[in-house]
């Protein structure tokens, strides 16, 4: 049965030519074209000039002041020449050593089991708390440590033990466990299941095969989670305000207050003496450099691995 | 005699002794990894619960009115948090009134538009920005940026406060330290974030929807702007929200920036602060009633912030579903 084609020159007749697109319209959205170019440009121009600004002004007022006494000599007192921050960065290692005691477990655990047998409900929790933890502002959880371990405390020790480095330690403990758990879980996932059936076949039991096998193959990345959760937590100032305080001279015992770099940053920029306000900008370079040291060295655990 | 192949039943947690089975220390591996993901549970509604308990004196002493009076007095023990919720919602807006288009246009460039020999670096360095710790930012715009921005409040003082609709906004006498100091310094603060989540989300967009807009003969700009900022919108409202909820909690470089004033002013030349800045400010030397109080500003922000999130993550997940519907059909 022959159907009826439209020959082109009845098609042609049938259909209207288009108008020609006006010049000035096309001009216009040219023009519409070129200057969101412009304007994204200038975006990105004002998004990168306040770090470079940033890092300009702390790594030059910053090197001016770091000298051996800097790293060896504690504070002096307002008014006085020189002195330097050696209190706070040990105050810093210290209280992130004990965060870390804290965070380490609960975080790597914790991300195992959301990724070994998460699944269920209460793995939605978890999740969903571990989001929620990660959300709180600092300053909450500080208000928070406080209320559980340095009021109490001062309480049960009659004053004698109050503001100490466990507390400041917890405080950053408890803010490092959202980043290891997500990243802890997100590593061992990636990890492909024919390695832990393969495990399982061969008669291993679970908890061996995902510590030696799974947790093997995951290594760099869990070690990524854990240098980025002790770079972020390490610049934190609020949650230990009023829980380690901070402290004029050097302490290695944790049940006292103790300095940090962050706190004792804070410290001297916010005096009014010059000496202090130089020593701040030493303490805040020694602080971005380590940061992006352990960015850097972050990026690297998990490059090497593959 | 061949000693049997190790299964389940004779493989044992050590070696010599039988103390536990494979089966037990499984069960064991189970509950001891349930436990520690459960203690996070346990800590958020802890959290939530401690916050409470403690402002609870002061929540049964001035209620909701809390929320709404503006004096904060500890000597007459009388408390108001007005100030400091205007202060953290004017400072946050002001923020992202300032990062929104810069963080969208920045990410629009990095995502489309710059060659990509340049799109790492760039990034990078824009990542950097939410690497450097919020204190570091307090001292560089104590020392730097308020000095800087001082003769342009000296110029807005002296002039801009007889303009018509938007004189109020610079009343009163420049002193660096200002509402206007902690808009800008959060607004640098959240740039990063902004940027970065809505430059993977305008990359998600499928690239079919782009090829199909210059099918159609439509400038790069046109194709922004229609199908992929349209595709991308619950993303980058996302964005936004997380944005804004990373500028409710920020503390450090806000107080150092924004002046301990106790009022709300509509001035941005005013000092000011926010529920954050004043509980930095004076907790550690809070003492009898002002604790409680103090507390009842913690337990405020952290509902503002509870609540801010929760949206934030709402969008993203809802973006996310979207982007896998249109990629189906």
């Amino acid at each position: 049965m022959a159907v009826a084609q439209p020959s082109p020159s009845t098609v042609s007749s049938r259909v209207k030519p288009l108008p020609p697109i006006s010049k000035s319209l096309m001009t216009r959205r040219k023009g519409a074209n070129q200057l969101m170019w412009a304007l994204c440009i200038l975006s990105t121009a004002l998004a990168i000039i306040p770090l470079l600004l940033v890092l300009y002004y702390v790594t030059i007022q910053g090197v001016k002041v770091l000298n051996l006494d800097f790293f060896t000599q504690v504070q002096k007192p307002m008014g006085e020449a020189g002195g330097g921050m050696k209190h706070a960065i040990f105050g810093t290692m210290m209280m992130v050593g004990i965060a870390s005691c804290i965070g380490l477990p609960i975080g790597i655990l914790g991300g195992i089991f959301l990724s070994e047998f998460g699944n269920n409900r209460l793995a939605f929790y978890v999740r969903f708390a571990a989001d929620v933890l990660n959300g709180i502002p600092s300053i909450v959880i500080g208000v928070f440590v406080y209320a559980v371990a340095v009021l109490p405390v001062s309480k049960a020790t009659n004053g004698n033990v109050s503001f100490s480095a466990w507390a400041g330690g917890l405080a950053l403990g408890i803010m490092m466990i959202p980043t290891i758990m997500r990243t802890t879980e997100e590593i061992v996932k990636l990890v492909p299941s024919s390695l832990r059936e393969g495990a399982l076949a061969l008669g291993d039991t679970r908890w061996h095969s995902t510590f030696k096998i799974v947790l093997g193959a995951a290594k760099g990345g869990v070690i990524t989670g854990i240098l980025l959760a002790i770079a972020r937590v390490s610049g934190e100032t609020a949650p230990l305000l009023f829980t380690a305080l901070g402290n004029n001279f050097f302490n290695s015992d944790p049940k006292q207050p103790t300095a940090s770099l962050p706190v004792t940053i804070y410290t001297f920029a916010t005096s009014a003496d010059d000496g202090w306000n130089a020593l701040a900008w030493g303490g805040a370079f020694v602080l971005v450099a380590m940061i992006l040291v352990l960015s850097i060295a972050a990026r690297y655990a998990t490059q090497s691995k593959q | 005699m061949v000693s049997p192949a190790p299964n389940s039943e004779n493989r044992s947690l050590f070696k010599r002794t039988k103390l536990f089975d494979a089966r037990t220390t499984d069960a064991i591996f189970y509950w001891t990894t349930l436990g520690f993901a459960g203690l996070i549970l346990v800590l958020v509604a802890w959290l939530g619960f401690q916050l409470y308990s403690s402002a609870a004196p002061s929540i049964a002493k001035f209620g909701p009115k809390f929320l709404t009076s503006s004096k904060w007095d500890p000597v007459e023990e009388i408390y108001g948090a007005w100030p400091y919720i205007y202060g953290t919602l004017v400072s946050s807006f002001l923020a992202l009134l300032l990062a929104v288009p810069i963080g969208l246009g920045t990410a629009i460039y990095l995502a489309e538009l710059a060659p990509k020999w340049m799109r790492t670096p760039l990034s990078f360095l824009v990542e950097l920005l939410a690497a450097v710790p919020s204190v570091v930012y307090g001292l560089w715009g104590r020392l730097v940026l308020i000095p800087a921005i001082l003769p342009l409040q000296g110029w807005l003082s002296e002039h801009a406060y007889k303009w018509p609709i938007v004189g109020p906004l610079f009343d009163g006498a420049p002193m660096g330290f200002s509402m206007m100091a902690g808009g800008l310094i959060l607004a640098i603060m959240i740039l990063p974030f902004i940027t970065a989540v809505s430059r993977e989300v305008i990359k998600a967009v499928p690239p079919m929807q782009r090829e199909a807009a210059f099918g159609l003969g439509s400038t790069h700009w046109e194709a922004i702007r229609g199908p992929i900022l349209r595709a991308a919108r619950s993303g980058i409202i996302g964005a936004i929200i997380l944005g804004l909820a990373r500028a409710l909690g920020e503390t450090m470089a806000i107080t150092m920036v924004i002046g301990n004033g106790n009022e709300a002013s509509a001035s941005l030349l005013a000092p000011a602060n926010t529920l954050s800045s004043k509980l930095a400010l004076e907790f550690a030397e809070a003492s009898g009633d002002q604790l409680p109080a103090l507390m009842y500003l913690a337990l405020v922000l952290f509902g503002i912030t509870i609540v801010v999130n929760g949206f934030a993550r709402l969008m993203i997940w809802n973006m996310a579903r979207q982007v896998k519907g249109s990629t189906r059909g």
